[in-house]
């Protein structure tokens, strides 16, 4: 596992059902892109997240599919239907095969 | 003696066709926003749009491998819309292809010079 990763995400607290709400993700991680080199000239091999989901009760938001392009601590932003009150679920898997995971209440007014 | 090309790397033209099957892309239809310039490569702040779209591909055509990310929207996605940050090896031109939810396909590219590589080559 890479070390120190740490998910963060930003979740509405409340919407009304049927909003539409912008969330954002962050999570600190290397991304080793697999191009670097150390400073003996030797590639250091590649590590990254190489895949985000995003879902609410069980249904899905986004399904992401990452390749080593995607920027060190990967972010992103985009909006979700929120239908009733529950809970978003943020799982991020790892090349080695760790996954990391989040997850975010969310109340209907 | 037979030696079978070895590519590491899929080209532009291949993700797009696996991607498509080798439909044709219409020229509207997926909105990408980049930078014209971005003076670090090692985060660019992009985003896509494809209103009716069930999976947008992005590429980055300089890059030592051209594919960035693909974006698959479930039943709760509140739009299709999508932003993150991405790496650009130098000024290259970064590729959106848009699938639309009636079978077809939309592309939109857009260069952007890049002052400080990404890729610590």
């Amino acid at each position: 596992m890479a070390s120190g990763v740490k998910p963060r995400v930003k979740v509405p607290k409340s919407a009304s059902a049927g909003e539409v709400v912008t969330l954002k993700t962050l999570i600190s991680h290397p991304m080793e892109s697999g191009q670097r080199k150390d400073k003996d000239g030797s590639l250091i091999p590649r590590s990254i997240i190489n895949r985000f989901t995003c879902d609410f009760n069980g249904q899905n938001v986004i399904d992401v599919k990452m390749e080593p392009a995607i920027s060190t601590n990967p972010y992103f932003e985009f909006e979700a239907l929120v239908p009733e009150a529950g809970e978003f679920t943020f799982t991020w898997y790892d090349d080695d095969g760790s996954t990391y995971t989040d997850t975010k209440p969310i109340e209907i007014v | 003696l037979t030696v079978l090309p070895f590519r590491a790397n899929a080209s532009v033209d291949d993700l797009i066709a696996e991607f498509t099957g080798g439909a044709d892309l219409a020229d509207s239809g997926v909105d990408l926003t980049a930078p014209e310039i971005a003076e670090n490569g090692n985060t660019v702040p992009i985003s896509v749009d494809a209103p009716g779209a069930s999976e947008i591909l992005v590429l980055a055509a300089g890059n030592p491998t051209p594919a960035v990310a693909t974006f698959a929207f479930g039943p709760l996605a509140g739009s299709r819309m999508a932003s993150t940050r991405i790496r650009l090896a130098g000024t290259q031109e970064v590729i959106a292809v848009a699938k639309l939810e009636d079978g077809t396909f939309a592309r939109a590219a857009k260069t952007v010079k890049v002052t400080i590589g990404g890729c610590g080559g």
